[in-house]
């Protein structure tokens, strides 16, 4: 169990050699799929997607609306399985672990993997609450310790000082900005290696956008992040990795410099130059 | 000439003037008469439900006092000056009780298997949405067959064969408010479901995806997010299967209702004076309808507020509930 | 590569991950007991049509012996009996043999063959009347003049022929789709199609206000008003009857009928009706033309259900219909339903005896019938709603 040698990759490798792309700098993966394939029914909303994560940065994903790149968000902690008729070939690991694999536990695996969605969705509880509901889940009853680590992570996104005279009031009296940072308190409270992001300043104003765009420069320091936008320049502000998606296919996957001053494909070019899409 | 079709838009109600001139001057008279026809067969039927309304009301509150709603009919139940329907009211009360004790458990269950796990596309959720459905159209004269069948001579008479029965004379297999609840129970089933239901649908999926993101098991959203959402749908479904229950005579006629009883039910065992059966006692068994009429009509008016009253709370909860979702989404 | 790559992580960030669900046993146990009690719902169908259909099964199939006729026994025979039997002759409860001694019942037995030999004999006697033929067919019973349908189970013979029974819910049935059917399709197309909007959002609670009023009261409304009310107005003969029942029923049924088509035709797309009116079509025209036939299957799915409910309806019949059982398509002469006839008659039957197994068996039918009437409303409203939403 200690093992961090993936039991189900060797073959997996040994079939799909080339999944990444050669000339970024290497880092420590995180997560990566393999010739992953989703299916709607008989609509195929993924086509052999390769693409591996790197821990600490931020990568963002990147492509027109209905390009697959929030279904491949939601596969990395198989938020998927809520609907019914979805279909999944290949394999998405995380930790080295097939996630897809008939022993996995999905609950520790979204405890370790957390995400933020595009419409804020605080719990209708207290600010307070909608952490400490968190926490619970993770087994913590002390009160002293819930309300620390409340703290922190409300500090951590960048929420404290707004809302520390008024924890114990609906979370849904905040504004949009703050409930979706509220969000981000609590996937961050209790501690995920990964946070993936569908996104999560799309219904904002742009000061709530900014605050939240700093907010995540910030949280890169200690998670993994992975993001989803429609909004290029977001993605070059603040991602380190881009891969751009097209039609449920993955295009191109590099550096976020290299894919919006260098693209090696004439369709990524298109897209972030803002002539289509 | 206005070249945009205003009809396009036309929503009833928000006539724009140029469009009321250009139809002064064409009259359509079918469409009058189309009109006419349809909005006075919709008002005849909220006449005729005035008429009876007004009428019970009118002639009930004659007969209605203090003094007849919080008295027993100790002596005679035909009698206008001492007949009281205190026992009635306790009676229809305490079946109803019981039988929510029974069905919102488990309709509220079989509701979150429903929205929560079943696959809408599956055999069995299909199955058990038409054994839903079709509960809900049994007639309620089988539903008291069924009671006498199953719960009084089956169940009862199982019990009374093992060692909670006891002694010669049937103390399970009898007709009982035990029996009668159960009956109700199940009849209003459908009810509770549906209700339930629509409440745990109208919870935004963004809570649920939430909470289950966060590493919370699809039992804790259920319980801890979902179910406080849906609470208000809940008490919905209970009160409209209340105020079903307490109008309903027939599933009860042979499972529990007592003709006549000199104390209150104390045991579950024990049978019960009811509302519904007492109209229909005092219609139709009174030695001197003419004579008996203010109490029969005032009896009518008791149980009329009795469901209008629940099924009010019940629509307010509804309209409520209806605003804080829209606030939520 | 996996070698050149490492997997990274916080070293305790992906331990746990691979113990499977059997590392939540309550969640498991949890799981299962709701799908366990939601099948309760198919559970309770299942039991209602079982135990109904039980208690008449030996009608259903023939063993039931109603013949009032028996061979007188002796007592010499009376040893060699079944003790079944011999309870049956004795018209005796098993119970009741029990608690008898010997002597007793030796006694019964000279008063039971006293008695065979003082009545006169009735050919009619031997008769099992709750077989097939006698329960449907007419015939010819002593004292008639010629063959008839006969519900009659207390007296001398013991008549069981379920055609008055039928035909008189059949009236009442019709009486009520007659009258609701019109009026609340009427107020259906008014109120989804022609009202303005907030007239709308008053009139659908007010119409469905009435299925709010216990069928008991409606039952004593048209006992103590609606009666007297049309006998004075058409001055016919006998004050309750299928008429007066039948329009009772009628407002029973009205909410069922009118918020499942008022449904049906909501449903219809608006831009049906746009498209209509964008060509020309006024607003009826669109309503009648255009949405009503889209929605005709849901609009036949909400007769069915009415017709459901309202042959399953008890106490505004057994209130309001006279309760003869007469073999008449006049709709004012009394009659005497189904539902009626169970809810009148079981409190004085004896649990076990025919006229207590015919009691259910009328009760199996009733179910049938509204089960048949639920699945087909169930599956045509199924189709219309697949068809609507481009499913199918």
């Amino acid at each position: 169990m200690n093992s961090l040698m993936p039991p189900l990759a060797q073959g997996a490798a040994a079939a799909k050699p080339g999944g990444s792309p050669p000339q970024m700098p290497s880092r420590p993966m995180v997560m990566e799929t393999r010739g992953l394939s989703l299916y709607y029914g008989r609509t195929q909303a993924l086509k052999e997607i390769s693409i591996e994560i790197e821990e600490k940065i931020v990568t963002a994903f990147i492509g027109p609306s209905g390009c697959g790149k929030s279904t491949l968000l939601r596969c990395f902690n198989r938020m998927n399985d809520l609907i019914d008729s979805v279909r999944i070939d290949g394999q998405v690991l995380v930790g080295g672990y097939d996630i897809n694999g008939p022993d996995m536990d999905v609950i520790e695996l979204r405890k370790r993997v957390g995400m933020v969605f595009q419409r804020s969705n605080p719990f209708p509880k207290s600010i307070h609450e909608n952490i400490a509901f968190a926490l619970r889940l993770q087994g913590l009853r002390d009160r002293s310790t819930i309300d620390g680590i409340v703290e922190q992570s409300l500090r951590g996104a960048a929420l404290w000082d707004e809302v520390k005279d008024r924890l114990h009031t609906s979370a849904l009296g905040l504004s949009g900005g703050q409930q979706q940072r509220l969000c981000i308190a609590r996937a961050i409270a209790i501690k995920p290696t990964v946070i993936l992001m569908d996104e999560p300043a799309s219904a904002l104003d742009p000061i709530a956008t900014a605050r939240v765009e700093e907010l995540i420069l910030e949280l890169k320091k200690d998670f993994t992040i992975v993001i989803v936008t429609h909004n290029m320049q977001q993605a070059a502000r603040i991602s380190d990795r881009t891969a751009f998606f097209y039609l449920g296919a993955l295009v191109e996957y590099d550096t976020t410099q290299t894919i919006f001053t260098a693209p090696s494909k004439k369709q990524t070019e298109d897209y972030v130059t803002g002539r289509f899409g | 000439m206005d070249v945009q079709t205003p009809q396009l838009h036309f929503e009833p109600g928000e006539r724009e003037p140029e469009l009321i001139h250009f139809r002064a001057k064409s009259r359509d008279w079918a469409s009058c008469l189309f009109t006419g026809l349809t909005g006075l067969a919709t008002w005849l039927i909220l006449g005729m439900l005035g008429v009876i309304l007004v009428n019970i009301l009118v002639n009930g509150w004659t007969g209605l006092s203090w003094r007849f709603i919080i008295s027993n009919s100790d002596q005679d139940m035909f009698d206008v000056n001492k007949a009281g329907v205190l026992p009635m009211i306790v009676g229809t009360a305490a079946r109803v009780i019981l039988m929510t004790l029974f069905v919102i458990p488990v309709g509220v269950t079989t509701a979150i298997y429903l929205t929560e796990y079943a696959r809408t596309t599956s055999l069995l959720t299909r199955i058990i949405r038409g054994a839903v459905n079709n509960l809900a159209g049994v007639p309620s004269i089988v539903f008291g067959l069924f009671g006498l069948g199953f719960f009084i001579l089956f169940v009862g008479g199982l019990m009374d064969r093992s060692v909670l029965g006891g002694g010669p004379e049937p103390r399970w297999g009898k007709p009982a408010i035990l029996w009668a609840s159960l009956t109700l129970a199940v009849m209003t089933l459908p009810v509770v479901i549906v209700a339930t239901e629509e409440s745990l649908k109208a919870i935004p999926q963004g809570l649920r995806e939430a909470s289950l993101a966060l590493g919370a098991t699809k039992l804790q959203t259920i319980l801890q997010i979902v179910l406080p959402q849906a609470m208000p749908g809940i008490m919905t479904g209970g009160i409209l299967s209340v105020s079903r229950a307490a109008g309903e005579v027939a599933p009860i006629l042979f499972t529990g209702a007592a003709y006549y009883m000199a104390s209150y039910p104390k045991a579950l065992t024990d049978q019960f004076m009811d509302l519904g059966y007492h109209v229909f006692i005092l219609s139709t068994q009174s030695p001197n309808i003419e004579q008996t009429r203010p109490i029969l009509y005032a009896t009518v008016v008791v149980l009329l507020l009795l469901t209008f009253a629940l099924n009010f709370v019940a629509i307010l909860i509804r309209t409520r509930m209806r605003k804080q979702m829209r606030a939520l989404h | 590569m996996a070698e050149s790559r490492q997997t990274s992580g916080r070293s305790h960030g992906w331990m746990g991950l691979r113990r499977g669900h059997q590392a939540r046993p309550l969640e498991w146990l949890g799981e299962k007991a709701i799908l366990g009690v939601s099948l309760s719902a198919i559970l309770m169908v299942f039991l209602i049509f079982l135990f109904v259909a039980r208690e008449s099964l030996p009608v259903l199939l023939g063993l039931a012996d109603s013949g009032v006729y028996h061979e007188p026994v002796s007592l010499e025979e009376m040893a060699r009996m079944p003790r079944g039997e011999l309870a049956d002759y004795l018209d005796l409860s098993a119970a009741e043999m029990e608690r008898m001694d010997e002597a007793t019942l030796k006694l019964l037995m000279e008063v039971k063959a006293e008695e065979i030999a003082a009545a006169p004999e009735d050919k009619d006697a031997r008769i099992n009347t709750v077989s097939w033929p006698y329960l449907l067919l007419p015939h010819q019973w002593t004292g008639y003049d010629k063959p008839e349908f006969i519900w009659q189970p207390v007296s001398a013979i013991h008549k069981y022929n379920v055609v008055p029974l039928f035909i008189g819910s059949l009236k009442a049935t019709l009486v009520a789709l007659l009258f609701a059917v019109p009026l609340s399709l009427a107020a259906a197309i008014y109120v989804s199609q022609l009202a303005a909007p907030r007239t709308r959002e008053l009139l659908k609670p007010a119409i469905e206000m009435l299925a709010g009023i216990p069928s008991v009261v409606l039952g004593f409304f048209a006992l103590i008003v609606l009666a007297t009310v049309l006998q004075n107005t058409f001055g016919y003969q006998s004050r309750l009857n299928a008429l007066v029942a039948g329009i009772a029923l009628g407002f029973a049924i009205i909410p069922v009928v009118f918020s499942i088509a008022e449904d049906a035709l909501t449903s219809v797309p608006r831009s049906y009706t746009q498209a209509a009116l964008a060509l020309g079509a006024s607003k009826w025209q669109a309503a009648w033309k255009v949405v009503l036939p889209a929605a005709i299957p849901g609009v036949f799915a909400a007769v069915v259900l009415g017709f459901g409910r309202a042959i399953g309806e008890t106490m505004i019949v057994l209130m309001a219909s006279g309760n003869a059982s007469i073999v008449s398509w006049n709709i004012l002469d009394s009659t005497r339903t189904i539902t009626a006839t169970i809810a009148a008659e079981l409190a004085e039957t004896v649990v076990g005896g025919h006229h207590y197994r015919m009691l259910f068996l009328l009760g199996t039918l009733l179910f049938a019938v509204t089960f048949a009437s639920n699945l087909v409303a169930d599956l045509i409203i199924h189709r219309l709603k697949a068809r609507l939403e481009g499913k199918a």
